[in-house]
């Protein structure tokens, strides 16, 4: 097959690239250009996308007498997942760039050209793992399945590929351990087997997420409010520098009157609010969620599946129907609690190591009891339109 | 490179010895140096004295920028550059160095469509400021991208009538057009010999003797005390055997790259895709276009994807434009001679030399058809 190996620069990718070169496909490397103003040089462990990973990623692509462009995606980075993310923050949702970038990006943008240019599929140094099974109609049917390393497995920032997608997808690495992939890439020769792994949202190489959107969104004052009480107890810069579950950066971390730890509960981008509350206020154990993306069939009636809502976060034991009149919509029942999901995170399904599909959280709710005011309040507030 | 080269090349750095010591061996080497020298002067109707050896166009082009700036800035208080929208990045980016850096002020001379510089436009701008105003004119000899020659004689006589030292890069047109440093008028020129055929590394400028240059490096000053560091005896060696074999195939290269020039921008324009030639093209002229160089603008496409087309159709070939970070950019020759960003971003260069045939020419227009549908369906993914 003739594939497109996606360079990062960094060891992953590099090994995937190797990988491929090695089951016998032709593979051409490219390096995607995701920033205008990409830095020379890098000074720490995170980010990504300067000069010297492109450089990284040639000399990998030279060892491996493989051909390697550097494709230039900064626009459309820029705006599906860059403007994306500012947009996601200042209505009061938490997004995941990563997630965003593979669907939009690696998987669209990348493959897209790749296929018109004569490519059959993309490669990457994702740690997941396709499996290919015959399916009813003896077609061949690739599944996406987590990977063995669990620490590394990102089986969750792929939920969002589709079946289309998944089938010209390419990870090489799912059935290996990250040490072993090290391993793998000294005895390749490779400069960069023992480059830090990349941390945090690449495009906010200093960690400061808060400064990195008030620098775009500029200070928007609004009140802090206790969810419980309606009371205002504080104030705050800008709502969409909080996220439910955060307890930090508050400027009141207990209550007053009865000690116990504030966190936030909702933030309603509407009226600026951010709503705080204690911690059985987190607990939840319904999802709305939208932007429901299918590997395969959709299910027609309730499933039993796992259910993830970050990356690298626990799977929860769970019930999930298609809603009847939306079939973007997709209802969650948890078995059990969790806490601090916020809306605009993804929710992944799971069967087994087995990814069912995905889809975006819109509103959270606490079933078997009657949801608090503001809880309700914030679901039909944060819901996407 | 040429074979003759590097034999020349290998047998010298066997030799050993070094140029500027004064034993035996120093000796030997110094003559090998020096008669090199005369040969290289020879062929480019340059006096031996006037070479001043570099490790190549670019570090020549510097001296020649920068050189002349600080020695005209000293001298006679001149703080402005003129040059042609069109040079290569060895010249604008000292150029733009000076102006960001150390306050100098530039006039850039705009190209035509074909990518001409026009001397009436030199001649107003050197009639505003004069010698006191203008430290140096710079205006390539021929163009690396889209090989427009210049009118480099009548300007040079224009920069010499107000009094302002003329530069002219000339290392694309070395090896391809006459090139006479004497009778062009200019008082600096820039070679490099890997453009002839020679080892990487080594290049010289052409410096008439009153030249005032200031030095970039310092120490030891072993060429004409502007230029320091031991010369590469080995590389000025090969570098004379092949400016000197290149200069005396010269017509006769000329001639036959031109007809295979023509064959494949006629072949080019004749496949109905609507590609255009861009710079001054006629056919049989060998004369105002480089006789080697055909640039081609293929709407629709993104140059990069043609590339990647038809590298692995088995053409090698260029888009002619700089990368930053490495990352393609529109062509700034194609740009500064009014093509739109859309159109140079298609732009595709293929340079024809002594290696190139007509088969390879058949294969790139064979290939180019089914490369161009596929490159414009890419466009349109992406």
């Amino acid at each position: 097959m003739r594939v497109v190996a996606a360079m990062s620069g960094g060891v992953d990718s590099a090994v995937a690239a190797a990988r491929m070169l090695d089951a016998g496909h032709d593979v051409v490397g490219v390096h995607l250009a995701l920033s205008r103003s990409a830095a020379t040089l890098r000074e720490s462990s995170r980010g990504c996308c300067t000069i010297e990973d492109a450089g990284d990623a040639r000399r990998v692509a030279d060892r491996l007498g493989i051909p390697f462009y550097v494709w230039d995606m900064a626009e459309r980075f820029q705006r599906d997942v860059m403007d994306d993310f500012v947009a996601e923050y200042a209505a009061g949702r938490t997004p995941n760039p990563c997630l965003r970038c593979n669907e939009s990006i690696k998987f669209t943008a990348l493959l897209d050209r790749a296929v018109a240019l004569g490519f059959d599929a993309v490669a990457t140094g994702h740690y997941a793992q396709v499996v290919e099974r015959v399916g009813s109609g003896g077609a061949t049917v690739r599944e996406l399945h987590r990977a063995v390393d669990p620490d590394k497995d990102q089986s969750y920032v792929l939920g969002v590929l589709d079946a289309e997608q998944l089938s010209r997808a390419f990870f090489p690495l799912g059935d290996t351990t990250k040490p072993r992939i090290r391993e793998e890439a000294a005895a390749r020769g490779f400069s960069i087997a023992k480059k830090p792994d990349s941390y945090d949202i690449c495009f906010i190489p200093d960690g400061d997420t808060r400064g990195w959107l008030t620098s775009r969104l500029g200070e928007r004052p609004g009140e802090i409010v206790d969810a419980t009480s309606g009371e205002v107890v504080g104030s705050h810069r800008g709502s969409y520098g909080f996220t439910v579950g955060q307890r930090r950066g508050l400027g009141l971390d207990r209550s007053a009157q009865d000690g116990d730890p504030r966190y936030v509960v909702g933030v309603d981008a509407p009226t600026n609010r951010v709503l705080i509350g204690t911690a059985d206020l987190l607990g939840v154990d319904l999802l709305r969620a939208d932007h429901a993306r299918w590997c395969g069939a959709a299910p027609v009636d309730e499933i039993r599946v796992g259910a993830q809502v970050r990356a690298h976060g626990e799977e929860v034991p769970a019930w999930a129907r298609v809603d009847e009149s939306d079939p973007e919509v997709v209802h969650v029942r948890l078995d059990s609690r969790l806490r601090g999901v916020a809306p605009g995170q993804s929710v992944v399904l799971y069967d087994g190591t087995r990814v069912v599909g995905s889809a975006t959280i819109a509103a959270t709710g606490l079933a078997g009891r009657t949801p608090s005011g503001i809880v309700e309040d914030s679901m039909t507030l944060t819901r996407r339109t | 490179m040429r074979e003759s080269a590097r034999e020349a090349w290998t047998e010298q750095a066997r030799r050993g010895g070094n140029a500027s010591s004064l034993h035996t061996s120093g000796r030997a080497a110094r003559a090998v140096v020096e008669e090199s020298r005369e040969q290289i002067a020879d062929a480019l109707g340059a006096r031996p004295s006037e070479v001043v050896f570099t490790s190549g166009g670019t570090e020549a082009d510097n001296l020649a920028v920068k050189g002349t700036y600080a020695a005209r800035l000293r001298s006679v208080g001149a703080s402005r550059l003129v040059a042609s929208g069109i040079e290569h990045h060895a010249v604008l980016d000292p150029v733009q160095h000076l102006v960001r850096r150390q306050g100098a002020e530039v006039t850039w001379l705009e190209p035509d469509r074909c990518g001409h510089v026009s001397v009436e436009d030199l001649r107003g701008v050197l009639a505003s400021g004069g010698a006191d105003d203008v430290a140096l004119v710079s205006v390539m000899w021929a163009n690396n991208e889209v090989g427009t020659v210049q009118p480099v004689a009548d300007l040079a006589a224009a920069a010499r009538e107000a009094g302002v030292p003329f530069h002219t890069d000339a290392v694309q047109a070395v090896g391809q057009l006459a090139v006479d440093f004497a009778a062009s008028g200019a008082d600096l020129m820039t070679v490099s010999a890997h453009k002839v055929g020679g080892p990487v590394g080594v290049g010289a400028l052409v410096a008439r003797r009153d030249a005032k240059l200031v030095p970039l490096a310092h120490g030891g000053g072993q060429e004409r005390q502007v230029r320091s560091g031991t010369l590469d005896a080995a590389g000025i060696r090969a570098f004379a055997v092949a400016l000197t074999e290149a200069v005396a195939e010269r017509e006769s290269a000329a001639a036959r790259l031109t007809a295979l020039r023509d064959s494949l921008i006629e072949g080019a324009l004749g496949l109905d895709l609507g590609i255009t030639v861009s710079g001054c093209w006629t056919a049989g002229d060998a004369t105002s276009r480089l006789p080697g160089n055909a640039h081609l603008l293929v709407p629709g496409c993104e140059g990069d994807s043609l590339l990647y087309l038809l590298d692995a159709a088995g053409v090698e070939c260029s888009t002619g434009s700089a990368c930053q970070a490495g990352v393609p950019q529109p062509s700034h020759v194609l740009l500064a001679m009014g093509y739109p960003e859309v159109e140079a971003r298609g732009a595709l260069r293929l340079s024809l030399g002594h290696t190139s045939t007509g088969a390879d020419v058949e294969a790139f227009l064979s290939a180019l058809p089914g490369v161009v549908e596929r490159a414009r369906r890419a466009s349109g993914a992406a």
